[in-house]
């Protein structure tokens, strides 16, 4: 029998999405044994007990493991590893902060942001910002792996009653120590699980523009905000809104790209959309090769109209 | 204090890769390869970081085959020291690149190593943090700003709900995001001066370091293709669409 450990990310009071396509990709694998490290978090370990699929959970407490330091954390998760075939984390920024580490300190090539399970050591993952999609297979005697959540089913995080049980790490590495954290409190759906993401591109112009122009057809949508790489550098919007290679990765129902030429890098974010629909005063931009609806207009014009219609 | 920056040669990120048909990779003959645009930004942060009188030296080091010389020299050209090539024409995963600049920090003593935060062919997001763990060292990963003070480095991170700042005790291992800063492009003069400053070229072997691949790749085909749909003549009709689909 595989038994697989996987990353419980949380925030100290609740567990985030990412967690449950994580716990579905390591039930392909083996037995789901899930891992909640931190301070406090009796709270969270019973939720994760809750999560369908879940039959153990490990709970870390302790202040060195709050703030997901990787210093302090992998050596946690490679001791653990002596009774688990495999690791798996969710390909947050957290996941890819640890989940190497764990590798290295295993001596294990890890693979990243896989896509599908297709044996017991083959996986998909994409490369090239999505534009090749690679099918490895491991020859290391266990498995790190990051899950890309946008590729497997949420779990159900109810249903479950598995069992939690107290487990222990080296602790301080004294290598690291967590500062602080600036964190913007978002009212809106969260950017990687929401049905509607509304885009802006370099074209908002600034900050005020942006927030202007975006954010009433958004409300209307119920939609999460999202920007392009030259949205954010350009300080229309904070780092955390950046889709693409290199910044989230969604597939909502609809994701509808405004000023946003279409980039092989914001492509890679969020090409798997179920409906793209794109909004650019430029009939020849890239964007519109991958959009299932194109509207070719002034977005200044355009946006508040439609902000005003549905 | 000396830095070391590992810089890979990739694909340049304004070509679209394509999947050679025979499915065993993405075909780079003919293609325009530059620096690993991750790395250009970590390469300047470290000449900035001497500039401030922070840093005394920085090596650049390449794991590749022998056009990574290139790639060195361009870094050599924004303002690095001196650079080490590692020649060898197996597709280095993170591990053994990882390993190897284990071996090269324990010789060269590092305060910093600064590596890009991803490379944009396998877009692994490993080897930096890889090292850390090799070394037993602190890492500062998707890094947007870093400030060092006596024997600590402060490093702003680039996360999920949006920024964390986290204290490492040198050395130290920081991996650089794309708003770390904006990289210099290099002068003739320094591209000049460049192709005189010492590069060295060693072997895995020379390290101790197997590379052959852990991951065999079975297999790299196309993702699936998505092709244009309908472009619509204008607001009324796309509220039709949305309403068609159900959001609106
Ligand atoms: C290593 C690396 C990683 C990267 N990672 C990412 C990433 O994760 N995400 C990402 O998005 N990018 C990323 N990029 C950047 C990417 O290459 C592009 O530069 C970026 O996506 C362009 O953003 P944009 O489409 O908003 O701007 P532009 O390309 O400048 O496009 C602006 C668009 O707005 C249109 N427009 C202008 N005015 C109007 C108007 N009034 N009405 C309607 N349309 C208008 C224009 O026609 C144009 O198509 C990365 C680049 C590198 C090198
Ligand atoms: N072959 C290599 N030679 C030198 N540096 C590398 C190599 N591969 C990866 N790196 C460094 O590690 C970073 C992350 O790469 P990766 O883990 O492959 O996404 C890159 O931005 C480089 O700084």
């Amino acid at each position: 029998m595989t038994r697989t450990l996987v990353w419980v990310e949380h925030d100290g009071a609740s567990i985030k999405d990412a967690t449950l396509s994580a716990v579905t990709a390591a039930a392909q694998l083996g037995e789901v044994h899930a891992l909640v490290a931190g301070h406090n978090i009796d709270g969270v370990a019973d939720e994760a007990a809750r999560i369908t699929g879940v039959a153990r959970v490990l709970k870390a407490e302790g202040a060195a493991y709050a703030h997901g330091l990787p210093e302090n954390i992998a050596p946690l998760i490679a001791g653990l590893l002596a009774d688990h075939d495999a690791f798996l984390a969710p390909a947050t920024t957290t996941g890819k902060n640890i989940a190497p580490r764990v590798a290295a300190l295993m001596d294990v090539a890890q693979i990243s942001e896989i896509l599908s399970v297709e044996g017991p050591k083959t996986f998909t993952r994409p490369i090239y910002a999505g534009n090749a999609i690679a099918t490895v297979e491991s020859s290391d005697a266990r498995l790190v792996i990051t899950v890309r959540g946008t590729a497997f089913a949420k779990a159900d995080p109810t249903g479950g009653e598995a069992p939690v049980e107290s487990v222990a790490g080296p602790g301080d590495a004294g290598l690291s120590s967590y500062q602080g954290a600036d964190i913007a409190k978002n009212e809106r759906p969260e950017l990687t699980s929401a049905k509607i993401v509304v885009s802006g591109g370099r074209a908002l112009k600034d900050a005020e523009t942006f927030a202007a122009t975006i954010t009433p057809l958004a409300d209307r949508l119920g939609a999460a905000i999202g920007a392009s790489r030259a949205a954010v550098d350009a300080g229309y919007v904070p780092n955390d809104y950046q889709v693409g290679q290199t910044g989230k990765i969604v597939a909502p129902q609809v994701y509808i790209a405004i000023g946003i030429s279409g980039a092989i890098q914001h492509l890679a974010g969020m090409k798997d959309s179920k409906t793209i629909i794109a909004i650019n005063k430029d009939e020849d931009a890239p964007i519109f090769q991958i959009a299932d609806i194109g509207l070719v207009a002034d977005l200044f014009t355009a946006v508040p109209e439609l902000a005003a219609k549905v | 204090m000396k830095i070391l920056v590992p810089v890979k040669r990739v694909i340049d990120y304004n070509v679209k890769p394509r999947v050679k048909a025979d499915g065993t990779g993405v075909d780079l003959a003919n293609v325009k390869m530059s620096m690993n645009p991750f790395d250009e930004i970590a390469v300047e942060e470290a000449i900035r970081l001497k500039e401030k009188g922070l840093a005394s030296e920085i090596v650049v080091i390449s794991i590749g085959p022998a056009k990574s010389q290139e790639t060195l020299r361009s870094a050599l050209a924004m303002g690095a020291d001196r650079a080490i090539l590692v020649a060898t024409e197996d597709q280095a995963e993170p591990l053994a690149v990882a390993k190897i600049v284990k071996a090269v920090a324990d010789e060269e003593t590092p305060g910093l190593i600064i590596t890009g935060k991803q490379a944009i062919d396998d877009d692994s997001n490993q080897t930096g943090q890889m090292i850390a763990a090799l070394l037993g060292c602190g890492q500062g990963t998707f890094a947007n700003a870093i400030s060092v003070e006596g024997e600590a480095v402060t490093v702003t991170r680039e996360i999920d709900g949006g920024l964390e700042t986290v204290k490492l005790a040198l050395p130290a291992v920081i991996t650089a995001d794309l708003r770390l800063n904006e990289p210099r492009y290099a002068s003739l003069p320094s591209i000049m001066k460049a192709k005189s400053k010492p590069l060295t070229t060693k072997s895995p072997a020379d390290y101790g370091v197997d590379t052959t691949p852990r991951l065999k790749t079975l297999k790299v085909s196309e993702p699936p293709m998505r092709s244009g749909g309908v472009k619509v003549a204008d607001v009324d009709a796309l509220v039709a669409k949305l309403a068609e689909l159900g959001v609106a």
